[in-house]
């Protein structure tokens, strides 16, 4: 249908300006590079690390930084260099799924929260308040103690608990929507529930739920590496930010690139991620500095 | 405005008995339960027997509740796996030095987070707001363990200024662990301070914006009373549910901070009893650490209450 | 000669665009205001008017900076001085009165610290003579018990009393200029008549200058000695308000004046095509050169400038002044007759509807019961002719959106039915009515910035209801959505549009476009105007009248603004808190009105011509629910009688003139009533 097409046409051309007005300022700009740069490193690197990172070499314990060893070794004579720049992959997949999961569950039980009101409405928001009030860090750990921390274990209980907030944005936007005289105008002429939502509603909460999921993914990023840091993320000898920084931290005081260097990693891309999300939000129209990060 | 308090409370209520509910049947739904899970491969025989007829674990799932519930009510969390302690007895000291430390990174953050956010509103897009905002930015971002790695590095390694590592005893006195907690006080408070200085700006510039604040203005009131009078009370009212949140999310925060600090906190208490699978003690931990969530979010509803006029003169007609 | 108390000298102000262009926003402003003198500014949004008030106090949005020009005021430029001593001048010396009181008073203080305030800033008074000072201004602008007054948040108020407090505190600093912007917009008709009769009572007392902003030509007629008009940042006309309004010689005011709907003229108003531009798309020759009917080349290269004409005393921005000043009156002729072809055909039949907004309780819920003995909407007897426009009229609250909404099914009715084609019921639920009795009702929405869905293009909003009734598909919609369009006289350009593209009239045209896209038989128009500015406005209801001409529609047409329901109804029905208060042809409810809440209505309206003065007749007391028991208008009436209109509901009596109203006076004592006045 040649409806469709247009409309898809209209959504490249869409994503095309969003892109073009986040880039048009210094800091959405930069976020955008630091976070195509990770996203290229993580894809790509694999190709041409320098050295395996998983190579013991006890004779190259903590040797500082040089022309061979860019970043220096570590308490196991890895080189830090190849262990950084591959230890956002797995931190950039499972966050990015998460979100992914966070997004669509959050989202659609938002929707539906706001949409039908009433008891469902208010039974659904204390239960999701219930779990906003034990701490991530504890629900996360104990989750992940009693199922192991395979990827599949971590990608949906990350999307589960950074869904909740998602749920709340969802539903508070569905509820400025469906007061507004264009859905009142849709009921009025007879449209199906279904059409109202996918077609009225859906349009008009999508890009809060798409800056609400941009955050998430950056705080989500900030708890994964928590608890990779706590040694209930990635299992070693896969190299993770967060773990790294854990591991070489007793060791510091003597060698401490063995921590910058995964700080630095780490941050650049947490900051590079925060970065677009807030241009992304400025770009859409969302002011997102009132959200707590909960 | 009575019948309102009580049903903000009864909703605190409500969501504490939503969460044991969740913390009792997490525990129950995942595979294994509290003995098989801590003893691992012995758990067969009389190994496993004598460890559920400790925790009582072959009556029926609601009993065990309610017993558990009543249990909590009167500070008894049972005993812990592991050892043959009172949960209650290990928990005591440790929550308390936690709640030292919280409460110090609150009372520090807050007043700097106002500050903040009203200098950079009001010097919106000007030197201090660019220069604050930027900084902001990547204080909130930073991860606590990375921020406080980094602290240690740079203050307690490099410059030798303080020391790096928390070695009090648990049982350790206030003036006793203050040395101690000024590292730890400022990587918690920074993601805080920073978040909720942002939010402190938006809400000023919103109201800043506003129809009366430009009336005050043409009324002739001098700016600095227009700050006090006619901008700040409006501007941070709305502020103290999001600011009562952030606190919440410092939770979090603040057990990741005591592991890198090995202080002797609730933190240190999460991650050992997770690793042993102490599931008693994870349970106890979950049900507190939402009532200190709770309960800040009460004082804020009940704070918002009080100060809203609009909500006040609900009194006064009823 | 009266001295001048303020000048403004060639005020320019504007933004930079993201471009990085200046844009003006106030283009090269001067004129001047004497003591004692009401100056009104009239102008459509975005004509500039409100900046222009509030450069007058030293005063520029953020965002926007002065270009170039003075405001003097006491042999100082206002423009320029520092804050410390514009807080000098603020409030003491020059006060303003803003547009929506309720968001101008701070929240949080209290009615009697706000007016303090002003004291203590401006005057020496203390603490004992402040609190004297404040009741005696509370009595001033008329409000009820002062002390208590005092003592109240903003929020407690309502919109009138908001206002009024605006008022005392402006004048708590005896300013020598008040400026008023849009200071009655959004109030009832009644109480805006009251508003702008204190006003006139003060601007005669204190002697202070006045500078009235507003979009009103009859709230401006009311108070103005002299009229300035703005138009696209310019002010094309500035002179006494007698020669501007009768003797319009610019043809933008020539033409909004023939636009405007008035009581004392039934019948449709002259539209006038297109709309104002945005700031900065006008690069040379005259900002209306677009939209006016007098222009030739010369205005499309040459920018007017402003003339002087000693005849009239009024200056001018046109070239073709001249030709206007034979044109000169506004006759009556311009005006185009309606005639409905209505058929004696019943279509809609409304019998004893009442409709409660009351929250059920859960037993009754389960009963299916609506337990409310005082509904909001009640005893409403209405039946709709085909072809014909019935409108409902009243002041907010009146209920006359809420039966709107229970025809389209949107509210569910308490009591009574609504017949439709005489013999099918329509049913209290949206989704058990069938799709053909969906799709023969309609409904317009009063902003269209709200009634479309911002993310679609006109062609998905206008093919949605194509698509709903009539399954078409791909070419044939296509085709059928330019069709519709091109009814509502907008091109095939505008189906890729997204609402943001267009402008307000534009905006409403596509709804319209949606409506009737439908092939409804009657439509239901929910104050359909009133968001637009007034030119704008004649274009949608002249629109509106030659759709039904050709399609044959019925309307029911809901309004606060009683000369656009003279303008374009054939019988209208008077709503008051819920309740029928008089329902006749418009003709003779116009000219006879017999119910005492009509004769108040009608008197309090504004005409924009200095000549005709509003009659007020009854308090403008908000009431928050209607009575229990006996008439509905009982605590407003002038006419009461007595314990009979407070305990009997009135009985309906017919004039020999075909009104028909609820009254427990017979007619005819009303109309002597009436005339003995």
């Amino acid at each position: 249908m040649s409806n469709k097409k247009e409309k898809q046409k209209n959504i490249f051309e869409k994503i095309y300006e969003v892109i073009k007005t986040m880039a048009s300022k210094p800091s959405g700009l930069i976020g955008l590079i630091i976070l195509t740069f990770h996203v290229i490193l993580a894809i790509t690197s694999p190709l041409y690390v320098p050295y395996d990172y998983k190579a013991i070499d006890p004779s190259l314990m903590l040797t500082p930084p040089s022309s061979e060893f860019w970043f220096g070794t570590d308490s196991l004579g890895r080189d830090v260099f190849t262990r950084t720049i591959l230890g956002g992959r797995t931190a950039l997949t499972v966050t990015f799924f998460g979100s992914l999961i966070a997004l669509l569950w959050g989202g659609s039980l938002g929707i539906f929260c706001g949409l039908v009101g009433g008891k469902i409405d208010d039974v659904v928001m204390r239960i999701i308040d219930a779990f906003l009030s034990i701490p991530w860090i504890l629900a996360m750990l104990l989750i992940v103690s009693l199922l192991g921390t395979t990827t599949l274990v971590l990608i949906p209980a990350l999307g589960f608990f950074y869904g909740k907030g998602i749920v709340r944005v969802a539903r508070a936007a569905t509820h400025d929507v469906i007061a507004k005289d264009f859905i009142v105008s849709a009921r009025a002429r007879g449209h199906s529930n279904m059409s109202i939502i996918w077609n009225e509603i859906l349009p008009n909460v999508r890009d809060a739920i798409m800056v609400e999921g941009a955050m998430r993914w950056s705080w989500m990023l900030l708890g994964f590496s928590s608890l990779s840091f706590l040694g209930f993320g990635v299992s070693p000898p896969t190299p993770d930010w967060g773990l790294m920084i854990s591991n070489a931290r007793g060791l510091m005081s003597f060698a401490y690139w063995a921590v910058l260097a995964p700080i630095f990693g780490l941050s650049s891309l947490i900051i590079g991620i925060n970065l677009t999300a807030d241009a992304f939000a400025k770009a859409l129209g969302i002011d997102r500095s009132t959200k707590a990060p909960v | 405005m009575f019948f309102l308090v009580i049903k903000r409370i009864l909703l605190g209520l409500i969501t504490l008995f939503i969460v044991s509910l969740i913390t009792f049947a997490g525990v129950e739904v995942l595979p294994g339960d509290a003995c098989t899970t801590y003893l691992e491969r012995q758990a067969f025989g009389q190994a496993l027997e004598a460890c559920y007829d400790r925790l009582g674990l072959n009556v029926p799932a609601y009993e065990r509740y309610i017993s558990w519930a009543w249990g909590v009510l009167q500070w008894d969390f049972g005993y812990s796996l592991s050892g043959e302690m009172k949960i209650n007895e290990v928990l005591g000291p440790k929550v308390k030095n936690s709640l030292v430390l919280a409460s110090a990174s609150i009372l520090i953050g807050i007043p700097i987070a106002l500050l903040l956010g009203i200098i950079t509103a009001l010097w919106r897009d000007r030197l201090p707001d660019i220069i604050i905002s930027t900084v902001t930015i990547f204080s909130m971002t930073i991860p606590e363990f990375i921020s406080a790695t980094l602290l240690i590095l740079i203050v307690a390694i490099w410059l030798e200024w303080l020391p790096g590592i928390v070695i009090v005893p648990t049982e350790a006195s206030i003036s006793e662990l203050l040395p101690n907690i000024i590292l730890p006080v400022i990587a918690i408070s920074m993601i805080m301070t920073a978040h909720m200085a942002r939010m402190v700006r938006s809400s000023v510039i919103q109201v800043m914006a506003s129809d009366y604040v430009q009336m005050a203005i043409l009324k002739g009131v001098p700016y600095w009373k227009m700050v006090f009078r006619h901008v700040l009370p409006n501007a941070l009212l709305p502020a103290i549910n999001v600011v009562a949140l952030t606190i919440a999310w410092l939770l979090g925060g603040v057990v990741v901070t005591e592991v890198v600090f090995n202080y002797p906190g609730l933190g240190r208490l999460v991650i050992e009893s997770i690793s042993n699978r102490d599931l008693p003690v994870v349970q106890a931990l979950a049900i507190i650490l939402a009532s200190i969530y709770v309960g800040i979010n009460l004082i804020a509803d009940l704070a918002t209450l009080m100060l809203n006029p609009r909500l006040k003169s609900l009194q006064i007609k009823k | 000669m009266k001295t001048t108390v303020q000048k403004i000298n060639n005020l320019t102000i504007g933004f930079q665009s993201q471009k990085g262009e200046q844009i003006s926003i106030l283009k090269n402003i001067s004129t001047s205001i004497n003591q004692g003198e009401t100056v009104g500014i009239v102008g459509e949004s975005g004509s500039g008017k409100s900046t222009l008030a509030l450069a007058m106090m030293g005063y520029v949005k953020h965002g926007l900076f002065t270009i170039s020009g003075e405001c003097i005021f006491h042999s100082n430029n206002l423009l320029e001085m520092k804050n410390k001593e514009l807080e000098n001048i603020r409030g003491r010396k020059i006060a303003m009165i803003p547009q929506n009181a309720g968001q101008s008073l701070t929240p949080n203080l209290k009615i009697g610290y706000q007016i303090d305030e002003a004291l203590k800033l401006h005057t020496d008074l203390k603490q004992t003579e402040r609190d004297e000072k404040i009741s005696e201004l509370l009595n001033k602008v008329r409000l009820p018990s002062p002390e208590t007054m005092a003592q109240r948040y903003p929020h407690e108020l309502s919109g009138g009393q908001q206002q009024r407090v605006a008022v005392a505190m402006a004048l708590a600093g005896s300013p020598e200029i008040l400026l008023l912007d849009e200071p009655t917009t959004g109030l009832d008709v009644t109480t805006q008549a009251h508003v702008l009769e204190l006003l006139n009572l003060i601007a005669k007392d204190s002697g202070t200058s006045m500078v009235y902003v507003s979009h009103d030509l009859g709230a401006i007629a009311q108070v103005s000695d002299r009229v300035i008009v703005m138009y696209s940042g310019e002010i094309v006309l500035d002179g006494p308000v007698r020669s501007i309004l009768k003797n319009p010689i610019h043809p933008y005011t020539f033409g909004l004046l023939k636009s405007i709907p008035k009581l004392s003229l039934p019948g449709l108003p002259n539209s006038m095509s297109g709309s104002q531009p945005q700031p900065g798309s006008i690069k040379k020759g005259c900002s209306f050169y677009e939209r006016c009917e007098f222009a030739d080349d010369d205005c499309k290269v040459n920018s007017p400038s402003l003339e002087f004409i000693k005849d009239l005393n009024t200056s001018v921005r046109c070239f073709k002044h001249n030709e206007l000043l034979n044109l000169t009156k506004i006759e009556s002729q311009n005006v185009k007759s309606i005639e409905n072809k209505v058929l004696k055909n019943e279509i809609l039949d409304l019998s004893s509807v009442s409709i409660s907004y009351a929250k059920q309780k859960f037993l009754d819920q389960l009963l299916n019961k609506i337990n409310d003995t005082n509904p909001t909407v009640k005893d409403i007897n209405i039946n709709i002719n085909k072809g014909e426009t019935l409108a409902l009229v009243g002041e907010s609250g009146s209920g006359k959106s809420t039966i709107l909404k229970s025809i389209a099914g949107l509210l569910k009715t308490k009591d009574g039915n609504i017949k439709f084609e005489k013999d099918k019921t329509l049913s209290n639920d949206l989704r058990q009515r069938d799709p053909s009795l969906l799709r023969a009702i309609q409904l317009i929405f009063q902003n269209p910035d709200e009634s479309l869905n911002p993310n679609h293009t006109v062609e998905e909003i206008v093919s949605q209801p194509l698509r709903l009734y009539f399954g078409l598909k791909g070419k044939e919609l296509k085709d059928k959505i330019i069709e519709v369009l091109d009814k509502v006289r907008l091109g095939e350009f505008y189906l890729t549009r997204y609402p943001r593209q267009l402008s307000g009239g534009e905006k409403q045209r596509v709804a319209v476009a949606r409506a009737f896209a439908a092939k409804p038989d009657i439509i239901l128009c929910d104050e359909v105007t009133s968001a637009l500015d007034v030119s704008v406005q004649a274009a949608v209801l002249n629109l509106l009248q030659e759709l039904k001409e050709d399609f044959g529609t019925t309307y029911i047409f809901v309004s606060h603004d009683l000369a656009v329901v003279r303008a374009i109804s054939d019988r209208v029905a008077v709503l008051y808190q819920g309740r029928l208060c008089e329902i006749g042809p418009s003709n003779n409810v116009y000219k006879f009105p017999s119910h005492p809440y009509t004769e108040v209505l009608l008197g309090a309206v504004l005409e924009p011509d200095p000549d005709i003065k509003p009659k007020l007749v009854a308090e403008d007391i908000v009431e928050e629910k209607p009575p229990e028991n006996g008439c509905s208008f009982q605590g407003r009436c002038p006419r009461i009688l007595g314990d009979i209109c407070k305990n009997e509901v009135p009985p309906w009596q017919t004039s020999e003139n075909g009104n028909s109203i609820r009254c427990h006076i017979k007619i005819e004592d009303l109309k002597n009533q009436q005339t003995s006045n």
